[in-house]
């Protein structure tokens, strides 16, 4: 079995169809998952709680998301639970093939730069749609990079290393055209190296800077919501240039079932080779 | 010429008591009126009928009274030609033992109904955000033993 990540996401998704309990919390307001896992958009961390499960409820979701840029492509597992809207545990695998930089400077053919994530959300306060403050959360990230032998050898401090954030969400009722409106900003505590695949701190900066993360999202109806995030990164390695992330995104809520989401994005500078923009795609399902 | 500023007295005054309660009913006449608003309380009804998470909530509800009161209130909270005769929103949801997943449901199952009566997105999101700053309210006063008498 080459992909247990694939086997496993298979295995949860049939347990979790038969189960017919569904989250009471408003379609759309779990927003999808980003590519550290959890709830938010696609590159930024939000403060809503993934799933629809509210007070007294309980309830996970499983995602599969793939971005593909010019000379890299990166796959995405990951897994989520959430209890009574308070608190997410996320669990992520980040799969980045590394194509054009791999045979530059040499690597095995399928050589790739592995990152599990754990993550943890608390809602601190506020609830994104009802409270006239916003909905406010902390998080954690534990990243453990698999495979640190490139990110060691272009520079990085480590290849384990926490990220902390804090995030608030407010959804605007009938705002924009009458419609939702849904912005969040995210503050990031964090000296991941390109999120940690190229590893933690480095040769440009050992110590940890806060980063600021922003999102809207518009929901032209109840199931459809188009949006952009952008998410400031620090630059730590000598060797090459790290950027800022942008992306635009559709995301589609059929059912609290299940929602697909793509994006356009722009990832800058990745490792020297510039102007990394691609596609984002991204399935979910809940329970 | 002394009849002009009778006239004028006087359409002043037709113009104080023919006046309605707000002055913009855009929003009563974008969810249909009265029938509209009638439509969209009927089938929220029965969407809440069939909600098994939060129905025992209405054991001791007055089916007709209730029907009537949210008629009123949304028609009132949307500009309408109304007058909510109910009790406050505290009062009337005092020490019901609510929590943030029935509060939840019954604004799920009120968007059910409004796209059940395919009400426009933008009169849908309007109504709700009339409404959703009502949940401070509504879930003040939770823990707390409901009133002798006060009648549902």
């Amino acid at each position: 079995m080459r992909r247990p990540e694939s086997c496993l996401l298979l295995v949860l998704a049939l347990v979790a169809a038969p189960i017919h309990a569904d989250g009471s919390r408003l379609l759309a307001t779990g927003g999808v998952v980003p590519v550290e896992g959890g709830g938010g958009g696609g590159i930024v961390p939000w403060a809503v709680l993934s799933g629809y499960g509210s007070e007294t409820e309980a309830g996970g979701s499983v995602t599969y998301s793939r971005l593909d840029t010019d000379d890299y492509a990166v796959a995405v597992y990951a897994a989520a639970y959430s209890w009574d809207n308070r608190l997410e545990l996320s669990l992520a695998r980040q799969e980045f093939e590394l194509g054009t930089l791999r045979r530059l400077i040499g690597l095995a053919p399928n050589a790739k730069l592995r990152q599990n994530i754990v993550g943890l959300k608390y809602r601190v306060t506020g609830d994104v749609v009802y409270t006239p403050w916003p909905q406010i959360s902390l998080g954690v990230q534990y990243k453990k990079n698999l495979d640190p032998a490139v990110p060691l050898a272009v520079g990085a401090r480590d290849d384990a290393d926490f990220d902390a954030y804090v995030s608030a969400c407010k959804l605007f009722l009938a705002s924009l055209a009458q419609r939702n409106l849904l912005t969040c900003g995210t503050l990031r505590y964090t000296r991941a190296n390109q999120g940690g695949l190229l590893g933690f701190g480095g040769d440009g900066g050992t110590g940890r800077e806060l980063h600021a993360e922003v999102a809207v999202a518009l929901l032209l109806n109840r199931r459809f919501a188009v949006g952009a995030e952008y998410r400031s990164k620090p630059d730590n390695l000598g060797f090459a240039r790290e950027d800022r992330w942008y992306d635009l995104f559709a995301a589609w809520f059929p059912s609290k079932r299940w929602s697909v989401t793509a994006a356009h994005v722009d990832l800058g500078s990745i490792a020297g080779l510039t102007d990394q923009t691609g596609v984002y795609v991204s399935a979910q399902l809940n329970w | 010429m002394r009849s002009a500023p009778a006239a004028m007295f006087f359409l002043l005054l037709a113009a104080c008591v023919g006046a309605p309660p707000q002055a913009d009913d855009a929003l009563y006449r974008d969810l249909g009126g009265t029938a509209g608003i009638t439509a969209i309380v009927d089938s929220f009804l029965v969407e809440l009928a069939r909600d098994e998470r939060i129905i025992h909530h209405f054991r001791r509800t007055n089916v007709e009274r209730f029907r009537r009161l949210l008629i009123e209130q949304f028609c009132e909270l949307a500009g309408g030609p109304c007058t909510y005769s109910g009790d406050s929103m505290a009062l009337s949801h005092r020490g019901m033992g609510l929590t943030d997943r029935d509060f939840n449901a019954l604004v799920d199952d009120l968007i059910h109904a409004m796209e059940a009566e395919n009400v426009p997105v933008g009169a849908q999101n309007r109504l709700l955000a009339l409404l959703a700053p009502m949940y401070g309210e509504i879930m003040a006063e939770q823990d707390v033993e409901p009133l002798a008498g006060s009648n549902r």
